[in-house]
């Protein structure tokens, strides 16, 4: 197991750590650990919303698929990122599918948890899209705003 | 009609290209079926009972002479020369080789058609009324916020893996063509009160096992607001519908459980999220309704001395007027349905030449523009009186002619145990006969509207809950049997059908089917639709009628 990150310079397989790995409920029982930086596992039952403020304690979150047809997580980074402002690393454990990951990547997944050897089919599935019709947690320019500029450029 | 920009034709290449890949990699072995099975899906691609079977969008219903032509080609050259159509608009093609799918969806993508979200767990194809832009009485065109939910649902990284399908319909019309109440959201578009245009929206509708009338989630929603209102109703689904079983987790079953507390959830989940953003700009909103905007009719009297030339000299034309035409919003023209329900045939299906034939009568007439229907029928929305003889005599050349619309033999069915590896029963057959034995047309007329619908299991795909009368194909110890429901409708007066109770062997479906008409004949009022008679009388007598035969087991 690897863990394939994206970010500003690219994609890449890294080995960063964020230390130590808490779930919510031992945070929620008072874990707080010395570093003060760590990685927190959130069931994909949680709604996330109702954590507010208290993300931003978090370096990173690892969200669950439990299986991939169980999309609960999509809606969860989304809520992080676009409601909550979370701008640390959200990681997809469990069935991570490269077939799944540009959908991941748009609701603002940055890091993914993949088998050893697979990162050619996520680099490839990554750049299957050059256009996308929604604005979503990611960077990229929806079709709708591309056209206006396109217009206003005429 | 829309016509794809540059972007809209990348996407869908961009599709086309990533399911060649995934194709590759299943026939290579490096996927096997169970890994493969999810990205077909996502590709409208099933395997049936004796082979694959592809479903392709068709968004609202809306096809160009160029789109079928070029469906005629798949027809020809990927299967067995037909394609069928089904209750949601779309097409299917029940013989496709899995090596040949990316070459069909290569053929698509050129005349701006796909198979993007026909099966899976994600939004489907967004439905409408299939007379949008020609029937009076619409507030507004329909495809327009069709088109607008097409391409906001179209890849949504948020919602492409729910609890269960999705589907949306759309009208701006009182009458209701699109069967929005049986839909998991039904979008109505009206004005209210102060003359403002908003939509009605229902949620929660739906058939299947359970069957349910959508509830008004909201009373009415200023027009611009459509997609973050959806996004937050799809929000609320997708978190909280229920995943642990197949059969529970429509968002039906959500609605259904507690109305007030979903709307509470969908309402603050709406208030919450950036309406801003996420609702389209005006100026997309512009750009879009430019696509539709109406064709230019001509300024006619509304009076047709060469329709009516040819009425009276064929008899047959003049039934084909009275059953399949209807009134058009512009003076001098007619809607025209052409019935996908010849008498013995399998209900939808099409052949090669006859696409071909429709596609040339609907460029010549119809602005180029011809309709799907969710009764599995076909529309040219725009035909002038003046032409409506030389359409029909083009129909009748290629066996499109059938004058049935809406009467006792137009039936809608699912493919059934003929096809479908989830079938308890065959349907085709029974419509079959059912319309073999109304097959005289002044009985026909004389029995007047009466929706048939026939599902081949409990998921419903044949709509029978919605039916007049309903049936339902069960499996009995290995023998097929069918059960009757009485007083369904998937219009504007949606209701569930009851059933009546023990199932007929396939054999005694016909005779049961006439003891209904019959007594619907001698004890309806003057111009008393069948279901409007049921609902005036009850069930009972009907009942009556149905078991009175003691054959029956």
């Amino acid at each position: 197991m690897s863990t394939l990150r994206l970010s500003d310079a690219g994609i890449a397989i890294d080995d960063r750590s964020y230390g130590e790995e808490i779930t919510l409920e031992s945070w929620r029982d008072g874990v707080r650990p010395e570093a003060g930086r760590f990685a927190i596992s959130i069931p994909n039952t949680e709604d996330v919303d109702a954590l507010g403020e208290i993300v931003r304690f978090f370096s990173a979150v690892i969200l669950d698929f439990p299986s991939f047809q169980d999309g609960r997580a999509y809606s969860q980074a989304r809520i992080l990122r676009e409601r909550l402002n979370f701008t640390g690393e959200i990681r997809a454990r469990g069935a991570v599918l490269c077939d799944q990951v540009l959908f991941m990547a748009r609701a603002g997944f940055d890091a993914f948890e993949i088998g050893a050897g697979d990162a050619d089919g996520f680099r490839r599935a990554l750049s299957a899209y050059s256009v996308f019709y929604q604005p979503a947690a990611d960077s990229s320019v929806p079709i709708r705003d591309l056209r206006a500029a396109k217009r206003a450029a005429a | 009609m829309y016509r794809y920009d540059q972007y809209d034709e990348t996407l869908v290449k961009e599709r086309a290209a990533e399911f060649r890949g995934q194709v590759a990699r299943r026939l290579s072995g490096d996927l096997s079926e169970e890994e493969f099975k999810p990205l077909r899906l996502m590709n409208g691609l099933y395997l049936q009972l004796h082979a694959y079977m592809l479903r392709i969008a068709i968004p609202y219903g809306s096809l160009s002479s160029a789109q079928l032509r070029r469906l005629a080609h798949i027809a020809r050259k990927y299967d067995k020369g037909y394609g069928h159509f089904t209750t949601r608009q779309n097409i299917q093609f029940n013989w496709p080789a899995l090596i040949d799918v990316p070459d069909i969806l290569d053929d698509l993508a050129e005349v701006s058609m796909h198979a993007i979200q026909t099966s899976g767990n994600c939004i489907r194809n967004i439905t409408s009324d299939p007379y949008a832009g020609a029937a009076a009485g619409e507030v507004d065109d329909p495809r327009i916020w069709s088109e607008v939910i097409r391409q906001w649902s179209s890849l949504h990284p948020e919602f492409s893996f729910l609890p269960r399908k999705f589907k949306i319909a759309v009208t701006a019309s009182e009458e209701d063509r699109a069967a929005i109440k049986v839909h998991d959201i039904g979008l109505k578009l009206y004005r209210n009160e102060k003359g403002d245009r908003g939509f009605e929206v229902l949620v929660g509708g739906g058939l299947g096992r359970t069957p349910y009338i959508a509830e008004t989630v909201r009373k009415f929603l200023p027009e611009k607001h459509l997609l973050s209102y959806l996004e937050a109703i799809l929000r609320v689904y997708n978190q909280h519908g229920r995943r642990d079983n197949k059969y529970k987790a429509r968002i039906k079953i959500l609605v259904a459980a507690d109305v007030e507390d979903f709307r509470r959830q969908v309402d603050e989940e709406w208030l919450k999220s950036d309406r801003e953003r996420l609702d389209a700009p005006l100026s997309e909103l512009l750009r879009i309704r430019r696509h539709f905007a109406p064709p230019r009719f001509e300024t006619l009297d509304d009076e047709s001395a060469a329709l009516a030339a040819a009425r009276g000299e064929y008899g047959e034309f003049d039934r084909w007027v009275a059953t399949n035409a209807r009134p058009h919003r512009q003076a001098g023209y007619a809607i025209v349905n052409i019935s996908l329900k010849p008498i013995g045939k399998p209900p939808g299906d099409i052949a090669a030449d006859q696409m071909e034939a429709v596609a040339e009568l609907c460029e010549r007439y119809s602005f180029d523009e011809a309709r799907a229907t969710h009764e599995q029928n076909l529309v040219l929305p725009h035909v002038k009186k003046d032409d409506l003889f030389a359409v029909w005599r083009g129909l009748d050349d290629a066996g499109l002619a059938t004058a049935n619309i809406g009467l006792i033999s137009d039936i809608i069915a699912c493919p059934g145990l003929d096809y479908c590896d989830l079938a308890n029963a065959r349907s085709i057959p029974v419509a079959q006969k059912i319309a073999e034995r109304f097959a005289d047309p002044d009985e026909a007329a004389d029995i007047g509207e009466l929706k048939i619908k026939i599902s081949g299991c409990i998921n419903a795909c044949g709509h029978h809950h919605a039916g007049h009368i309903g049936i339902l194909g069960v499996d009995k110890k290995g023998d097929e049997f069918y059960q009757i429901t009485l007083g369904g409708s998937g219009a504007d007066d949606a209701s569930i059908g009851a059933i009546t109770g023990r199932g007929f062997a396939s054999g005694e479906v016909v005779g049961a089917i006439s003891r209904l008409v019959e007594f619907y004949k001698e004890n309806r009022k003057t111009g008393e639709r069948f279901l409007d008679a049921y609902r005036r009388l009850g069930p009972d007598p009907f009942k009556e009628v149905l078991y009175v035969d003691a054959s029956t087991v």
